[in-house]
């Protein structure tokens, strides 16, 4: 049984399974089924200054795939529209009660020092275990300076984090928004201002798909509609290359990362922690699903771990860090080639139509004698693109296989294509 | 105590009776279609198609169910199948192309082909669209004979392709089997009509019921007012046991009880005898054997004298009798229909195997089934009294059959056949519309030919380009 205890900027959880700040986190009611269930943590949803912020009716729109619902789910939502008193004695009193879970506590207020000396020592006061800095709400609270509005801004990232360390003890996350060209840079702000640790990512401007009669973005509010942050499944790809910048950054390296983004099984999880993240965060799977999917989550992480041979986090986290590299430092001298298992091809023929019409017309396909409609690889076509493995709908069936002697290495630095090359040193 | 002669209707209550007789697979609603239609792998040059007599382009129509597309996917099943609605209820997919979908090599289930064919055509007639428009008047005639699948498809075809049509059929209805010889839960709310109305919607077919070949109408007289003749006569008549007591009341035809079945306004006006035996292996006794159990008999046992793999009825038909309730025995020939005080009472048959050589021998053993009601349902024959001038056939034949090329032209020019009335067919709907589709392919085609310079045939002159 390993032990799924994980410690992040110094904050403590039993295991590494937070809730995001969002809904699910709004109240003391939610919080505690949340704990009830097994959540290690919660970032309690964003608090801001009284009076509370207003919501729309109709908040949520999402992506469905082939029959699948919620592939990826966009919000146009607000921080807490509940009065800022009512939601610090909740906090209080989860603290109270729960005391081995994490608490933390989202803040979006206007950029200016004065409200945060305000707002910080109201938080600190409720016993919870941090801040998380929230720089990254796309909707709504941009339009009004807060949110993303603030962590495009490196200078600002910088600023608000370092008054934030300033004013309070606490332990602080800043909360980095996708909505960036280059995300190190706002994590690098960040850590500049004292920030013990960054989360990521937020949510990521989008219009999750447009009604054709009414013609409108959906969620819709009156025939009307306005972008949203989306998450869910679908951005996980987006999510875990943010990770990975900054924990292969020398600027950042180390420094603590909640991950965000897509977050719906064990595995998910595992892999934020591979590239390094201390905790992850959970938000659109519970909202799909209720909280009891924390069970498998801790369930199948430590089964995995047993697996591995994994005691705590510790011993994998980071472990993937080192194998994402820049492009030019692949080695170009690998060379593999698909195989077609023909014990199991079914012949649907996608591997054949995918390369002919797609790739490299690398598979022929037989349309009569004995080997009628039988598909096969012709190596000198094939490039190793992994395109037929991955349109073939049967596991295992297409693999592709190393054909390369394996001894030597050659990075584009180093190839002769390359005007640029680094002549090996004599 | 005997039951001998109990044929009464009304043995069930009306909401029983309407149960039974409701859709046997009701369709797919849109959630489950766009989950099924997300299964198909849309495979390249794909197996199902070949395996579709009409040769539907299946995955086409498959993804466009699942965008959404359902007009389109519509278009896709009956441009190449008119009555791709009624073959989503009837084919065989089991055997034809569900059989050949990928997925049956992984081990799974097969793609539900029919179902979804069925969701993408039950939307188009549900939205009253009409997709196909007729060419510019070609000014020619053909007759149709037999308002079947095939002569409907034949017409249809011939009518999008500018020409006139006069349909002539013998019943009061057109549809053929569809309409008379499926069983009722296969195609409720008067489905077989509606096809029929949908398919005559295109305008340029006229119909005339009542009218039989050979009686009303002879086909040499049909090659002197049309252009073009095509047959599709379907198959008149039946098989007879060949047994003792065959003329016995209570022995029937099945293919008359389904056809009094599907034509009665009242099902519980229809007698049904209280143990049935139904003799066959192919779809017709099925359908006559669920259907009496549907109407209330007590026991029905279907009897056929060859083992399960050798019944013309798929496995899914078999299945399908068996958990509705009929039991169903192999391996028995019938000898002899017994009598009691002037009607049926049971029928012997003789216990059956197959020799080293395949042939079918009676064991020497036999047995009674007792029965109130027999039903005969093995098999149906094309009567060739229908093109018979003068006690001389006027066409050729082939095994009873009448003789056709790849474009079932028959061997009289300007005669074009198919459905269940030429040789080397598959007795399937979609096989007569697939005949009735190519053969109005080749009338028009041969109508459109430059023949003016052969005096002697009997194809008009060319038409203007």
């Amino acid at each position: 049984m390993a032990d799924l205890r994980c410690t992040i900027a110094g904050i403590r959880s039993p295991n590494p399974f937070w809730l995001a700040s969002a809904p699910p986190t709004d109240k003391q009611y939610n919080v505690e089924r949340a704990f009830r269930a097994g959540w290690g943590g919660v970032v309690w949803k964003t608090l801001g200054i009284d009076p509370p912020v207003v919501n729309v009716s109709s908040r949520y729109g999402a992506v469905d795939y082939n029959g699948t619902r919620i592939a990826g789910l966009n919000n146009i939502e607000l921080i807490t529209d509940r009065p800022l008193e009512v939601n610090l004695r909740e906090i209080k009193d989860v603290k109270r009660k729960w005391p081995d879970r994490a608490v933390v506590v989202s803040l979006m207020v206007p950029c200016n020092e004065d409200d945060w000396k305000f707002i910080l020592p109201l938080v600190e006061d409720t016993g919870c275990d941090g801040v998380e800095l929230n720089f990254g709400c796309p909707h709504g609270m941009s339009e009004r300076g807060m949110g993303a509005a603030v962590g495009q801004v490196p200078e600002y990232v910088e600023m608000v984090t370092r008054w934030v360390k300033q004013h309070s003890r606490m332990p602080c996350l800043v909360k980095l928004t996708p909505n960036i060209t280059d995300v190190r840079q706002p994590a690098r702000a960040a850590k500049r201002g004292g920030a013990d640790g960054v989360s990521l990512i937020n949510t990521i401007n989008s219009i999750v798909s447009v009604d054709l009669d009414i013609m409108a973005p959906t969620p819709t509010v009156d025939g009307k509609g306005t972008h949203g942050g989306y998450c869910g499944p679908a951005v996980k790809p987006i999510a875990l290359n943010m990770v990975a910048e900054i924990a292969r950054d020398p600027a950042t390296h180390g420094l603590p990362m909640s991950g965000i983004g897509g977050i719906s099984t064990w595995r998910d999880a595992a892999e934020y922690i591979a590239l390094g993240c201390g905790s992850v965060q959970v938000c659109t799977a519970a909202m799909h699903y209720g909280f009891r999917i924390v069970e498998d989550m801790i369930d199948g992480l430590n089964n995995w771990m047993d697996a591995k041979g994994y005691r705590t986090i510790e011993d994998f986290r980071g472990m993937a860090v080192g194998n994402v590299t820049d492009w030019n430092q692949l080695n170009m001298a690998y060379d593999i080639k698909a195989r077609i298992d023909q014990d199991k091809c079914i012949k649907c023929g996608l591997c054949h139509i995918a390369c002919e019409d797609t790739s490299h017309q690398a598979i022929r396909y037989h349309t009569d004698g004995a080997e009628m409609r039988k598909f096969e690889v012709v190596d000198e076509d094939c490039v190793g693109c992994n395109l037929c493995m991955l349109a073939c709908p049967v596991p295992d069936c297409i693999t592709m296989e190393r054909v390369d002697d394996g001894r030597t290495y050659l990075n584009w630095t180093q190839h002769p294509n390359n005007p640029m090359r680094k002549e090996p040193a004599a | 105590m005997t039951h001998t002669g109990d044929i009464t209707p009304g043995r069930l209550p009306a909401d029983q009776l309407a149960a039974g007789f409701a859709d046997a697979h009701p369709p797919l609603d849109a959630k489950n279609a766009v989950i099924e239609a997300s299964r198909c792998y849309y495979c390249y040059d794909a197996p199902c198609i070949k395996a579709c007599p009409t040769g539907i382009d299946i995955p086409s129509f498959i993804r466009k169910i699942s965008t959404g597309n359902l007009k389109g996917s519509a278009h896709d099943i009956l441009s190449a199948n008119i009555m791709g609605g009624m073959c989503a209820r009837v084919c065989p997919t089991e055997i034809l192309c569900e059989d050949k979908c990928v997925r049956n090599a992984e081990g799974h289930k097969p793609v539900e082909i029919g179902a979804l064919q069925r969701y993408a055509t039950d939307a188009l007639f549900a939205s009253g669209t009409q997709l196909f428009e007729r060419a510019a008047p070609t000014g020619r005639r053909v007759a149709v004979v037999g308002g079947g699948p095939a002569g409907l498809s034949a017409a249809h075809r011939l009518a999008m392709l500018g020409h006139e049509v006069t349909v002539f059929e013998a019943r009061d209805k057109l549809g053929g089997l569809n309409e008379y010889g499926i069983a009722a839960y296969k195609t409720v709310d008067d489905f077989a009509q509606k096809e029929v109305d949908y398919l005559l919607a295109i305008g340029g077919i006229t119909v005339q019921t009542g009218m039989v070949l050979g009686r009303d109408i002879t086909l040499t007289a049909l090659r002197r007012q049309f252009d073009a003749v095509f047959l599709g006569l379907g198959l008149a008549g039946v098989n007879a046991l060949g047994a003792e007591g065959e003329d016995l009341p209570g022995v029937r035809n099945a293919v008359d009880f389904i056809a009094e079945l599907r034509q009665a306004p009242d099902l519980s006006a229809l007698p049904v005898g209280r143990r049935v035996v139904v003799i066959g292996g192919g779809n017709t006794a099925v359908d006559a054997a669920v259907q009496s159990k549907k109407l209330g008999a007590e026991d029905v046992t279907l009897v056929y004298r060859r083992g399960p793999a050798q019944m013309s009825a798929t496995w899914v038909e078999q299945e399908f009798a068996q958990v509705n309730g009929v039991t169903v025995k192999h391996w028995l020939a019938p000898t002899r229909v017994l009598a009691e005080g002037g009607t049926v009472s049971g029928v012997e048959f003789a216990y059956t195997a197959a020799d080293a050589s395949g042939r079918l021998v009676e064991t020497g053993e036999t047995r009674v089934i007792p029965c109130d009601v027999v039903l005969k349902a093995i098999g149906q024959t094309f009567l060739p009294a229908a093109i018979q001038e003068g006690g001389i056939e006027v066409l050729e034949l082939e095994k009873g059959r009448i003789k056709v090329d790849e474009t079932r032209r028959t061997s009289l020019p300007g005669v074009w056949a198919g459905g269940d009335c030429v040789a080397g067919g598959q007795d399937l709907t979609v096989a007569g519309v697939e005949d009735g589709k190519r053969a109005a392919i080749a009338i028009d085609a041969w109508l459109r030919a430059a023949v003016a310079a052969d005096a002697g045939s009997l194809a008009p002159a060319p038409l203007p380009a």
